[in-house]
């Protein structure tokens, strides 16, 4: 388990990380998601001691960092991709690491194998891709077969088949028991791989809890109808207080009203029905939602929100779930 | 996809040992290429002026002046590659830490060992084992080579005649602990190429200013110079060789104390910064 209580962290004047206390429960995978710049590495850095924090603490299974007796077979963290002298082999990374902590040679050959380095794992580092960075790194954070995992962004520069893995290989090591923290800047992402989720913007925390809480807390659902009689049919419902949105396409986007309750009206009425959907609003959207005002980098090119983009997005959650 | 516990991995010391981390850092150091040039560089440098300034010596003794030939020190002669070789040892020393910081290696380590004062001392340590060892075997095989190089009627000197040995032991010591000065700086600076700007300053440009300066002031203050050091201690009668200067002994304590005040401000500087 990883606790972080009232943890504040300072660069000179900027405030990276503000006030931020959350847990880290074992045998689940905890996403931790933030807008780039939101301070997410920082926290991470400060959970395994590489920062020091100015106010609060952050403690694996009850202790600091610096007080664990053989670090790497209780935490194993992935921080960056590549951070490998670019001389050294994948082998000698890991042999170094594992040498250090008392860790048997034939487990560093086990990593290898597990994250599929094996066959280039005497060739030097500086030739791998960054997506074999990743893995890697991955490889340095099972190494000591730790119960408690932190990897910040994984599936950076990975493609789709090392994206899939990594979902996998995530949910695997929850469902044996260990503590997983993963970081992502990207909302879908989580809503496939985690289970509990920690979202912060500006180094403060938004909100955090499981993940269909969190798409029913952060966003309001609604109901795609489509009628011949949409006119009649919104003075109806409006009727029933329910919040009527008329769409680009005609159809009608209902709010406060199940699609059960829409239905029954309508056949009351007498109102023909050519649709009847409810939709669940993407993660993406309410992740939007939840940090528009905490983003610390705006991009400026293009102006209004794409939401046919967001409409595929919200499928695609829904359908992978 | 499952993960096999290993017997090994189940019972765990409670804590790091030391000679896991020494040969963790032994590890470190001999899987980079560096590493291996650095020190192949300084075997041509040491070895290599001794060769070739005995056979110029050999070949040109009938034409020396009285003056060139009373002055000749055969032993010092042989070991004027150390001089040399203050600045690849420094850029060695440089690398092992720097290299950590510059590629984002010293997260991993520092990871795998919290305890900063700890990872520096262990490096410093396989470090002063490796230029100990390094540096002896290169002054012995400067001096031996120069010396069989040295045909009759130059002089030769062999290691039972006064100061000889030290001299030539003393070649070894400061190439180690000049490296560990410089290991010390890149701890404190974190970039290759400042921590090697500033040791190649406090090593070769600070003796020119100081010789630049009117000889009242430059005078008393060469013998504190690291260079000035390295060639009393490489001297077999530096009171005659050299002008002002500490005994040999007395200027390579003041060595060993420049790097442990290097080595002790970055262990403090390591804490109290963020990796």
């Amino acid at each position: 388990m990883i606790e972080v209580r009232g943890v504040t962290k300072r660069y000179k004047e900027k405030v990276a990380v503000k006030d931020l206390s959350f847990e880290v429960k074992q045998g689940v995978v905890t996403g931790f998601l933030g807008p780039n710049g939101s301070g997410k590495s920082t926290t991470m850095r400060m959970i395994v001691g590489l920062d020091a924090p100015d106010e609060g603490t952050a403690t694996i299974n009850g202790k600091s960092y610096a007080d664990l007796g053989v670090p790497l077979r209780e935490v194993g963290a992935l921080l960056e991709a590549k951070a490998i002298h670019p001389g050294r082999s994948a082998f000698n990374h890991l042999w170094y690491l594992a040498q250090s902590n008392d860790i048997p040679r034939s487990r560093v050959d086990t990593v290898l194998d597990m994250v599929g380095l094996s066959d280039v794992a005497r060739k030097r580092a500086g030739k791998f891709s960054l997506g074999m960075g990743q893995r890697l790194g991955i490889a340095a954070a099972l190494l000591g077969d730790p119960g408690v995992l932190l990897f910040d962004e994984p599936i950076n520069g990975l493609d789709p088949e090392g994206i899939l893995w990594v979902r996998n290989l995530l949910k695997g090591l929850a469902s044996e028991g260990r503590t997983v923290f993963v970081s992502s800047h990207l909302m879908s992402e989580m809503a496939l791989t985690a289970d509990y989720l920690v979202v912060i913007g500006r180094g403060e925390l938004i909100s955090s809890g499981s993940v269909s809480d969190f798409i029913n807390e952060s966003s309001g659902q609604f109901v795609r109808v489509r009628s011949p009689q949409a006119e009649q049919l919104a003075t109806l419902l409006t009727g029933f207080d329910a919040v009527v949105v008329r769409e680009d396409d005609g159809a009608l986007a209902v709010s406060r009203l199940s699609a059960e309750a829409i239905g029954t009206y309508a056949g009351d009425a007498g109102i023909r029905l050519f649709e009847l959907s409810p939709q669940r609003a993407s993660l993406e959207d309410a992740f939007m939602e939840l940090t528009r005002d905490s983003v610390e980098f705006h991009g400026h090119g293009t102006q209004s929100a794409p939401t046919n983009d967001t409409e595929l997005l919200a499928q695609s959650v829904t359908s992978g779930k | 996809m499952s993960l096999t516990l290993t017997p090994a991995l189940q019972t765990p010391r409670p804590h790091l040992r030391t000679t896991s981390l020494l040969r963790s850092e032994w590890t470190k150091m001999r899987s980079v290429r560096s590493t291996m040039w650095t020190l192949v560089a300084m075997a041509i440098v040491v070895i290599g002026i001794s060769v070739i300034g005995c056979l110029a010596i050999t070949n040109s003794w009938a034409t020396m002046s009285l003056g060139n030939r009373l002055s000749f020190n055969p032993t010092g002669f042989a070991l004027k590659g150390i001089v040399f070789s203050q600045l690849v040892i420094g850029v060695l020393g440089v690398l092992v830490m720097s290299a950590e910081y510059g590629t984002g290696t010293i997260r991993a380590t520092l990871t795998a060992i919290p305890n900063r004062p700890r990872v520096l001392a262990m490096k410093a340590v396989v470090f002063a084992a490796v230029s100990l060892v390094v540096g002896e075997v290169l002054s012995f095989g400067a001096f031996f080579v120069g010396q069989a190089l040295l045909r009759s009627p130059a002089p030769h000197a062999t290691l039972s005649q006064p100061g000889v040995l030290r001299a030539v032991v003393g070649g070894g010591l400061v190439i180690m602990v000049l490296g560990l000065f410089a290991l010390g700086l890149a701890t404190i600076i974190r970039h290759s190429a400042g921590a090697i700007t500033s040791y190649v300053g406090t090593i070769l440009v600070a003796p020119i200013i100081i010789q630049a300066l009117p000889s009242s002031i430059g005078h008393p203050l060469m013998r504190f110079m690291p260079f000035q050091i390295t060639n009393v201690m490489t001297s077999t009668n530096p009171s005659n060789d050299i002008g002002s200067a500490f005994s040999p002994w007395v200027g390579f304590s003041l060595l060993c104390l420049y790097a442990a005040i290097a080595l002790v401000v970055a262990g403090v500087m390591m804490v109290r910064r963020d990796a």
